[in-house]
C-alpha cells in the first residue's frame, strides 16, 4: 500500500481522457479519492504498525524460558490493547465511510436526465426530454455540461451490465427488470472514458464509452445539432453510400433520422460522423477506421452482433464516406 | 465384500472406467460447439447457392453447406442467435411466438413449403405469395441460415437437447427445448389456411 | 479406571508385536486393484484426495499463466475472447471447487482423527464415496474444457447471462453440474468431521483440549454444512430454468435476476472462511511447535474462530454493494464487514505474542507462516476497504479486488497450506522435504507473488476491470500488466520448485522418526507413516499438549476388540469413554454408487428423466452399500 502512495505521481500524470478513479474529475469521483486516500494511509499505517511488531516478535533477543508464565500477563494486556485499537480504526473508517456516502445521495435538481440501455456489447443513451419529440439518441457517447448535474437512468435489456466513469463516479449495475439511478457531475470539462464493469459476455473487454464534459454553451450546441436531422450529404461519393445503406442490410438494423433506415437493433447513426470512437470504444472514429469496421466487423471485435456484410470495395468507400458526412 | 470378487475381475474395472470414460468424452463432443462468428466472403456467397426444386418446395442446401457440418440446425450457438434474429428482425410480428397470426403457425406440424432447411431458408431470403416479404437484402445468408435453422426447432415435434431454452420475458408457449409442438400435435393439426399459400 | 471398565476380550490379552500384526489384519487394506479402489482408510483417501486437489492446483495455475500471456500487451491475440473466458471462468471454479475447498478438507480427513486419536473417521465409506464424486465432477470440468464446451460465465455464473437466454449450449449445466459433485462430496466429509469430532476423541480430550486444527476444522465443517445448501439450491434452480423452463431468475414472470446473487454469496461468502479457517487452524498449530511453546491465547483464538464462522454469514451483501440496494442495507452490511476485521485482529495479535513470547526456529514451514502473517495483513487491510461501500463503488469488479482476494485466497490459506504440507509431509510419509529446495520455493512464492498481485492493486485503482479479454494500446495499463505477466512466471517457478521437492522428497527424502519437529499433538504419538490401525492403543489425554507434557509414554486406553474395527466412542463435552463401536470395513460399493451418481448428475444435465431413471442405480448401490451383515453395531 505505502508502494501505491510512492507510485502516485506517475499515475496521476497519465493522458487526458483516462479512466481512473484516481484521476477524480467529477464532485462524487473527488469525495470517493478522498476517501481511498484515507483508507489506505490509515491502512498502510496499521500494516507498518504490525509488521513492526512481528520483527520485533522475531528478532529480539533474551527470550523467557517456554515454561516461565510472568510475560503472559504483560502479553495480554498488548494483546488487549491491540484488538481495542483495531476497533477504534475499524469504527472510525466505518464512520468515515457512512460521511462519504452521505454526499454521495441523490440531487434535487437536474439538469440533464439520460437513460441507458445497456446491451451486449453497447451503450444506447437517450436523452429524455419534457416533449417526447425533443428527445434523441446516440451511442457510445454522451455529452454532458460541466458543473451541472446529469441524472443518468440505467436499465438493460438483456444481461447485467455495470455502469462506470471512474474519474466521474463510483459504479452502478444495469439490471434486467429494474432501473437504478446515478448522478453524474464533471468539474472540469474534458474527455472522460467509461466502461462496463461487469462480466457481460464475450466481448465484455469491448464495450466502452465516453463522457465529454463541456461548457455550457458548447453543450447547447451539441444537444441542438443532435436533434436536428441530418442533411442530405453534399460529396458524390457520401450521396451514393447513402444509396448503399438504404439498399442492403445495414438498415435493417440502424437508424438514420430523416432516411427510411428505421432498424432499432443496432446503435442509432443519425450524427455517427460526430462521435469520437466508433465500436463501443474500439477504435478513433475515421474513414479509415469506419471502412475497416464496417468490412469486418467480427475480426475486429468477434462475435459482437454486427454481420459481415459482403461489400464490393467501392460501396464499401461510398458507406464509409457517408458515415463520416453524418456529423 | 472385496474378498469375493475375484482376482481375474481385475481387468474390469479399468475396462468399465475406460468405456465410461468414453461415453462421456463422445457425450461431450457430440454436444462440442466450436462457435464461428465470422463467415468468410466466399462462404457467404457459397450459401446463397441454394438449389430449389422448380415449385420452390424443397431442394438442396448448397455444398458449402455440407461442408460447415450443418452447423445452422444443430449447434445450441446458431440456434441461440437464430432466435435473437427472430425477435430483431420482426418475425413475431407475423408469426408470432410461433402461433401464427397474420402469417402461418409454425406450431400446427403443416410446412406450406416443407419442413426442409432450403425451404425455410428460401422463404425468408426471397420471400412467398400471400404476404411473406423477401428479407434477402435486409438480412446477411448466414444469418438467415440461422434464423431457418431455429424456426425449424419451433415446430419440432420431438425436443433438441441444442434448442434453445426459455427466455426471459412472458412465456405463451413452452420452450423450444421443451418441444413447444409437441402438444398440438397431440390435439391434431389445425386446419390448413389456403389463403396463406398452397396446400401441402 | 479406564481400562478397568473396557477391559472385555481385551486388546491387553496380546503383547505388542502380536497387537500390531492382529490390528493389521483386521484394519489393513486388501491387496489388489480392488483393494484399492474398496479402501476406506482415512489416510489413504485423504492422500488421494491430496494429491488430486494439487493436480488441479498445476492445471489451474497453468490455466492463470494462460491469463497472464494474453493480458501482457494490449489487443493481443494468443487467446480469442470465447476461449479466455472460458479459462478464467475454469480458473476461478477449479481453484475454489476443486483446489482449495477440497484439499482443505482433505487435510481434515487426515489430520482429525489422527489429531484425536481414533482409528478411523465416521462413516468410512461415505468418506471413500465423496472422493469418487469429487474426482467425477472435476473430470467433468477439465474434459468439458478439452472439448471447448467449458462453462464462459465466470465462477460465479450471474444470470441472466448464466442463464436459458443468454448462455447457448451446454456450458452453464457443466458449471451447475460440476458444483453438486463437489458439494456432495463437500457435505460428506463435512458430516464426516463434526461427527468425528463430537464423539471418537480420546479419553479425556475435553473441548478445552482439542487441538486448534480440530476446533478450525469443526467450524469449517459447521459452514459447509449450512452454506452449502445456498449453492446446491442457487445450481439446482439454474439447471432447472435453463432445462425445465422453471421461473425462478425471469424477472417477467415473477422471478428475479438478484435473487441469484443473493443465494450465490450466501454461499460465496462463507466459502472464502472455509478455506481460510482450516488455515488458521495451520499456523495455530503449526506455529506453537516453531517457537516451542503453547499457543498464546488458546481460549481467544476459539472465540475467534466462533466468531468469525458466525459472522462470515452476515457479509455476503458486500459482493453486491454497486447493485443498488437500500442505503440502511448497504450500511449494516459495511458495518458487519468491517467488524469481522476484529476476530481476524485477535488472532494475529495472538499470533505475535506467540512469536514473541517463544523461541522461533526458521524452518521452511515457519517462513511459510511469516509470509503468511505478512501477506495475509495486507489482505485483510484491502477487504476493510471494499467493505466500505463508497470505497467499493470505485473498485468492485476491478483488478482492486483481484488483488485483494489472491492475498487473501494465496497469502491467507495457500501459505498456511504450504506449510502445512512441509510440517506433516513427514507424518504422511514417513519422509522429510528438503530444507534448501523448501527454502528456494518459500522466497521464489513470497517475493513472485507480491510482484505479480501487489501491482493489481494499482492497477484497479487505474480503472482496469476483471474478466476483460484484452485493453486497448492508448490506456495506461500495458507496462504493469507486462510487468505483473513477468512476474507469474517466478511465482510460477517456486510453486515448481515446491511440486519438485515433494516428489523427490516422497522417494529421497531422509527418513523421518515418529516426531521429527518434537511436537506437541497426538498425531505425532504414533510412526510415520501411521499404520493403518492409526494408534496400537487408543491414547488417553489431559491437557491440551499431550506429548509436550508427558514425553515418552502416554497413558493409553485398551480393550477395543482387535478381531473387528472397533472404535472408542466419547462423551461430547468432556470425552468420557461411553461405547465401544463398530467401524465400517471397506467395501466396493461406494465406488459404483459413486458412478451411479455421477451418471445421474450428467444425464440430467440432458433430460429431466434422468432424475427418474438414474436414481435406481443409485437404489441398487445404496442398498449394496448397507446391506447388513449381522455386526453389533454398539456396545455400552
Amino acid at each position: 500500500m505505502k508502494r501505491t502512495l510512492l507510485l502516485l505521481p506517475v499515475i496521476l500524470s497519465g493522458c487526458a481522457g483516462v479512466q481512473s478513479a484516481l484521476d477524480a474529475q467529477g464532485q462524487s469521483a473527488i469525495l470517493l479519492r478522498n476517501l481511498i486516500f484515507v483508507i489506505v494511509i490509515v491502512c498502510s499505517i496499521v500494516w507498518l504498525a504490525v509488521m513492526a511488531m512481528l520483527f520485533w516478535a522475531l528478532l529480539r533477543r533474551d527470550r523467557p524460558k517456554p515454561e516461565d508464565s510472568r510475560t503472559d500477563k504483560p502479553m495480554q494486556t498488548a494483546v488487549i490493547a491491540a484488538v481495542a485499537a483495531t476497533v477504534v480504526i475499524i469504527t472510525g473508517l466505518t464512520v468515515a465511510s457512512f460521511y462519504t456516502t452521505r454526499g454521495l445521495g441523490p440531487v434535487p435538481d437536474v439538469d440533464v436526465t439520460i437513460r441507458v440501455r445497456a446491451q451486449q456489447w453497447w451503450w444506447q443513451f437517450t436523452y429524455e426530454d419534457r416533449e417526447p419529440v425533443h428527445a434523441f439518441q446516440t451511442a457510445n457517447e454522451i455529452h454532458i455540461p460541466v458543473g451541472k448535474n446529469v441524472r443518468v437512468l440505467l436499465e438493460s435489456i438483456d444481461v447485467i451490465h455495470s455502469f462506470w466513469v471512474p474519474s466521474l463516479a463510483g459504479k452502478q449495475d444495469l439490471i434486467p427488470g429494474r432501473e437504478n439511478v446515478l448522478t453524474l457531475r464533471a468539474e472540469k470539462p474534458g474527455f472522460y472514458r467509461g466502461q462496463c464493469a461487469e462480466f457481460c459476455g464475450l466481448q465484455h473487454s469491448h464495450m466502452a464509452f465516453v463522457v465529454i464534459a463541456e461548457d455550457e454553451q458548447n453543450y447547447r450546441q451539441w444537444e441542438a445539432t443532435q436533434r436536428a436531422t441530418p442533411s442530405e450529404p453534399r460529396e458524390a461519393e457520401a450521396l451514393a453510400g447513402k444509396a448503399v445503406f438504404m439498399a442492403r442490410q445495414c438498415s435493417a438494423c440502424h437508424t438514420i433520422r430523416g432516411t427510411q433506415a428505421t432498424g432499432i437493433s443496432g446503435p442509432d447513426l443519425t450524427h455517427v460522423g460526430s462521435r469520437m470512437t466508433i465500436g463501443a470504444g474500439l477504435m478513433e472514429n475515421s474513414r479509415g477506421s469506419l471502412a475497416a469496421w464496417i468490412a469486418d466487423p467480427q475480426t475486429l471485435k468477434p462475435g459482437n452482433s454486427m454481420p459481415l456484410v459482403p461489400l464490393s470495395a467501392q460501396e464499401l468507400r461510398q458507406i464509409s464516406a457517408y458515415m463520416e458526412s453524418l456529423k | 465384500m472385496s474378498a469375493s470378487v475375484s482376482r481375474n475381475s481385475s481387468i474390469m474395472l479399468p475396462a468399465i472406467l475406460l468405456i465410461l470414460f468414453a461415453l462421456t468424452a463422445a457425450l461431450i463432443a457430440y454436444l462440442r460447439e466450436p462457435r464461428q462468428y465470422r463467415t468468410d466472403p466466399p462462404v457467404s456467397e457459397a450459401l446463397e447457392g441454394m438449389r430449389l426444386m422448380p415449385n420452390g418446395i424443397a431442394g438442396t442446401p448448397p455444398d458449402v453447406y455440407f461442408a460447415l457440418g450443418k452447423p445452422y440446425e444443430k449447434t445450441a450457438y446458431d440456434l441461440s442467435q437464430g432466435k435473437r434474429l427472430y425477435t430483431w428482425f420482426g418475425c413475431a410480428e407475423c408469426h408470432g411466438e410461433g402461433e401464427g397470426g397474420k402469417g402461418p403457425s409454425f406450431l400446427d406440424g403443416w410446412w406450406l413449403y416443407g419442413p426442409s432447411m432450403v425451404s425455410i431458408a428460401a422463404s425468408i431470403r426471397d420471400g412467398r405469395p400471400h404476404g411473406m416479404p423477401a428479407f434477402g437484402s435486409r438480412i446477411t445468408i448466414d444469418e438467415i441460415w440461422q434464423l431457418s435453422g431455429y424456426v425449424k426447432t419451433i415446430g419440432a415435434y420431438s425436443a433438441s437437447v441444442n434448442a434453445p431454452a426459455r427466455n426471459d420475458d412472458r412465456q405463451t408457449r413452452p420452450a423450444e427445448n421443451r418441444a413447444p409442438a409437441a402438444s398440438l400435435f397431440d390435439e391434431g393439426p389445425v386446419p390448413v389456411h389456403p389463403d396463406q399459400g398452397p396446400s401441402p | 479406571m479406564v481400562e478397568q471398565r473396557l477391559s472385555v476380550i481385551a486388546d491387553t490379552d496380546l503383547d505388542r508385536a502380536g497387537l500390531e500384526r492382529e490390528l493389521e489384519k483386521t484394519w489393513g487394506a486388501q491387496p489388489g486393484f480392488w483393494g484399492m479402489i474398496a479402501t476406506v482408510d482415512h489416510k489413504v483417501i485423504a492422500r488421494r484426495y491430496i494429491v488430486t486437489a494439487f493436480v488441479f492446483l498445476i492445471l489451474g495455475g497453468l490455466l492463470a499463466l494462460a491469463m497472464r500471456l494474453q493480458l501482457a500487451q494490449p489487443e493481443a491475440r494468443f487467446i480469442n475472447p470465447d476461449r479466455y473466458n472460458q479459462i478464467f471462468t475454469m480458473h476461478g471454479s477449479n481453484m475454489m471447487f476443486l483446489f482449495a475447498v477440497p484439499v482443505m478438507e482433505a487435510m481434515a480427513v487426515y489430520l482429525v482423527p489422527l489429531m484425536v486419536g481414533t482409528r478411523n473417521i465416521a462413516f468410512p465409506r461415505l468418506n471413500a464415496f465423496s472422493y469418487w464424486v469429487f474426482l467425477a465432477g472435476g473430470i467433468l470440468l477439465w474434459l468439458a474444457f478439452l472439448l471447448d464446451a467449458a462453462p464462459d460465465v465466470g465462477w460465479f455464473a450471474y444470470v441472466p447471462l448464466a442463464g436459458p437466454e443468454y448462455g447457448a449450449g451446454k456450458r452453464a449445466d457443466i458449471w451447475a453440474q460440476m458444483i453438486t459433485f463437489t458439494e456432495l462430496s463437500a457435505l460428506a466429509i463435512a458430516v464426516e468431521i463434526v461427527v468425528t469430532v463430537f464423539t471418537q476423541r480420546a479419553p479425556g480430550m475435553s473441548l478445552d483440549r482439542i487441538p486448534l486444527l480440530v476446533w478450525a476444522m469443526l467450524v469449517m465443517a459447521f459452514l459447509v454444512i449450512m452454506a452449502m445448501p445456498a449453492i446446491m439450491f442457487a445450481s439446482s434452480t439454474l439447471i432447472m430454468d435453463r432445462l425445465v423452463g422453471t421461473q425462478f431468475y425471469n424477472p417477467a414472470e415473477g422471478g428475479d435476476a438478484l435473487l441469484w446473487q443473493h443465494v450465490f454469496w450466501f454461499f460465496g461468502h462463507p466459502e472464502v472462511y472455509i478455506i481460510f479457517l482450516p488455515a488458521v487452524g495451520m499456523v495455530s498449530t503449526i506455529l506453537p511447535t516453531f517457537v516451542q511453546r503453547p499457543v498464546f491465547g488458546y481460549l481467544p483464538l476459539v472465540m475467534a474462530l466462533i466468531a468469525t464462522g458466525i459472522l462470515s454469514f452476515g457479509l455476503w451483501v458486500h459482493h453486491m454493494f454497486v447493485v443498488g440496494l437500500p442505503r440502511l442495507g448497504e450500511s449494516f452490511f459495511t458495518a458487519s464487514s468491517m467488524a469481522i476485521a476484529v476476530p481476524a485482529g485477535i488472532q494475529i495479535f495472538c499470533w505475535l505474542a506467540t512469536l514473541w513470547a517463544g523461541r522461533p526456529v526458521f524452518k521452511v514451514p515457519m517462513l511459510f507462516i511469516i509470509g503468511f502473517i505478512i501477506t495475509f495483513v495486507i489482505g485483510g487491510l484491502t477487504g476493510v476497504m471494499v467493505a466500505s461501500v463508497p470505497f467499493d463503488t470505485q473498485v468492485h469488479d476491478t483488478y482492486f479486488v483481484v488483488a485483494h482476494f489472491h492475498y487473501v485466497l494465496i497469502g491467507g490459506a495457500v501459505y498456511p497450506l504450504l506449510a502445512a504440507i512441509y510440517y506433516w509431509f513427514p507424518k504422511m510419509t514417513g519422509r522429510m522435504m528438503s530444507e534448501i529446495l523448501g527454502r528456494w520455493a518459500f522466497w521464489l512464492i513470497f517475493i513472485g507473488f507480491h510482484l505479480t498481485f501487489f501491482p493489481m492493486h494499482i492497477l484497479g485503482l487505474q480503472g482496469m476491470p476483471r474478466r476483460i479479454y484484452t485493453y486497448q494500446p492508448e490506456l495506461p495499463w500495458g507496462g504493469l500488466n507486462l510487468f505483473v505477466s513477468l512476474s507469474s512466471v517466478m511465482l510460477a517457478a517456486g510453486f515448481l520448485v515446491f511440486f519438485i521437492d515433494a516428489v523427490r522428497s516422497c522417494v529421497h527424502g531422509p527418513k523421518a522418526g515418529e516426531n521429527p519437529w518434537n511436537a506437541p499433538t497426538l498425531e505425532w504419538a504414533t510412526s510415520s507413516p501411521p499404520p493403518s490401525y492409526n494408534f496400537r492403543s487408543i491414547p488417553v489425554v489431559e491437557d491440551r499438549n499431550p506429548l509436550w507434557s508427558r514425553p515418552g509414554e502416554l497413558t493409553v486406553a485398551a480393550g477395543l476388540r482387535t478381531d473387528r474395527r472397533e472404535l472408542l466412542v466419547t462423551s461430547v463435552v468432556e470425552a468420557l469413554p461411553h461405547a465401544r463401536e463398530s467401524s465400517a470395513p471397506q467395501s466396493v460399493w461406494p465406488f459404483w454408487a459413486a458412478i451411479a451418481t455421477s451418471i445421474m448428475l450428467i444425464w440430467s444435465m440432458f433430460s429431466a428423466w434422468a432424475v427418474v431413471w438414474g436414481s435406481m442405480p443409485i437404489a441398487i448401490a445404496l442398498i449394496g452399500w448397507f446391506w447388513p451383515k449381522g455386526a453389533p453395531e454398539e456396545e455400552s
